[in-house]
């Protein structure tokens, strides 16, 4: 009884992407990067779920939606505990962890103001690195400054 | 190395570097050779800078090249809004090696990606600038007979000044011992001082000037502007700790010389440049030699 109002919470969908284990204050950054505000599919989501391994959580369940591999990346930079789970008539189709990628290009806004990638028509190209703390930085193919995790802007 | 455009120190590995300041000593013994005849370089200057186009330009007619170019975008299609791209592509119908200065960040490694003839990167804003890096390592080899062991000291805006930084990383691959003398608030940025650390080199940050003089090989002296400083207050109170005086060279070793990138204003007083160990102005000459080493070597003639 506990277990099945626990899933209630947020509602089950037939076929689509359920993406779990988001850090609860990251929700709605993942929320933006996926373009949800301008999807016309049901969109489900909770926030400050509680979650045995990271707290609290969120988790986001997108109707008759499936992502590529590049949009998994994207959503690794802000939710790199996530989960995305494929759901194919009720039943769960295939379930990965997402994982952060060494490079990524055209996701993120440089900070540097005076970079080439801010000034001309040219897609950003970033290494992705951990600093000492475990956070992540975007080190610029061009201008080779680096974006820490709070000055980062995603397209 | 043939072909390949030179944006930022880190595309060349220490052989690399050794290989073209090797060439350099060369062509400091012989600078005329007619090693570019026919060929055209240009030489793209976006932002004015008198003394690097010069030494370019010397470099290539020395080597009996031609150049095309400009000393600045006003004149030219840029200052219409046309986009570095198509100037680009447009230089590159032209020329067989495109030299630019630019004043945005990046746009040197974008024109390598563009255009179909190398490119050496004279300057990209605040970032890079590879071939004064390659003049003072060689100006640093030259006076000192090795790159190697050295103790290097490096004064003033450690945060901004982008020679220190190349510096930085191009001798974190020569065993280098780094001293860092600079106000709190210009110290090396850590993405710099990353390069030290994966060399696993020692480091030490210092905010008094006269203690490492006597340890230094090396002096690298850099300006420190008064517009890195949003308080006022706080420049007024550094600006004078980081000037070399003649007489605060007493203790230092017989060996050690001053470097500068140039130009100076008054971080170096003019009492110094009588010093045999001021070594400034000869630094700015084997920039020309330097330049023919790498331009020789892109355009695989040497
Ligand atoms: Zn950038």
């Amino acid at each position: 009884m506990n277990k099945k109002r626990k899933e209630l919470i947020v509602s089950a969908i037939s076929n689509g992407t359920v993406i779990d284990h988001i850090p609860a204050e990251n929700v709605f950054q993942v929320f933006k990067m996926l373009d949800l505000d301008k999807t016309s599919h049901q969109v489900y989501f909770g926030t400050n779920l509680e979650s045995k391994k990271y707290g609290r959580k969120g988790i986001i369940k997108i109707s008759d939606t499936y992502y590529k591999d590049e949009v998994i990346n994207k959503i690794a930079l802000v939710a790199p505990t996530a989960t995305l789970i494929e759901i194919r008539d009720y039943e769960v189709f295939s379930k990965v962890s997402v994982s952060i990628p060494q490079t990524i290009e055209g996701i993120a806004k440089c900070f540097n103001p005076n970079c080439v990638t801010n000034k001309e028509d040219v897609k950003t190209k970033f290494e992705v690195l951990t600093d000492e703390n475990g956070q992540l930085k975007l080190a610029c193919h061009y201008c080779e400054k680096t974006t820490t995790r709070k000055n980062m802007v995603f397209f | 190395m043939k072909n390949r455009s030179l944006v930022s120190i880190n595309d060349y590995s220490k052989d690399e570097i050794i290989r073209i300041l090797d060439l350099a000593e060369e062509f400091e013994k012989q600078p005329r050779q007619n090693l570019l005849d026919g060929r055209v370089i240009a030489s793209l200057f976006f932002e004015p800078s008198t003394r690097t186009r010069l030494s370019f330009e010397t470099a290539i007619q020395q080597l009996g090249g031609n150049v095309i170019g400009f000393a600045s975008a006003a004149s030219t299609s840029v200052s219409k809004g046309e986009s570095l791209k198509d100037t680009i592509l447009m230089v590159a119908n032209y020329s067989d090696l495109i030299v630019m200065r630019h004043p945005v960040e990046g746009s040197a490694r974008y024109a390598s990606e563009v255009s179909r003839v190398p490119i050496i990167n004279a300057g990209d804003g605040a970032n890079q600038h590879p071939t004064q890096c390659l003049l003072d390592l060689y100006s640093i080899r030259k006076t000192q007979g090795t790159l190697d062991n050295l103790d290097v000291t490096f004064v003033g805006d450690l945060k901004y000044g982008r020679t220190v930084h190349s510096n930085v990383i191009a001798l974190s691959k020569f065993n280098t011992r780094f001293h860092l003398v600079s106000p709190d608030e210009l110290k090396l940025p850590s993405a710099v001082k990353r390069h030290i650390k994966e060399a696993k080199l020692n480091y030490e940050q210092y905010t008094d000037f006269m203690e490492v003089i006597p340890k230094s090989d090396i002096i690298y002296m850099t300006r420190i502007q008064r517009e890195r400083f949003p308080d006022p207050l706080e420049y007024e109170k550094v600006k004078n700790a980081y000037i070399l005086e003649n007489a605060m060279l007493e203790n230092s070793k017989p060996n050690v010389r001053i470097l500068h990138p140039l130009p100076r204003v008054n971080e170096i007083s003019t009492d110094v440049d009588a010093n045999p160990k001021a070594y400034y102005f000869q630094q700015a000459l084997n920039g020309v030699f330097v330049r023919q080493a790498l331009i020789a070597t892109i355009m695989g003639v040497k």
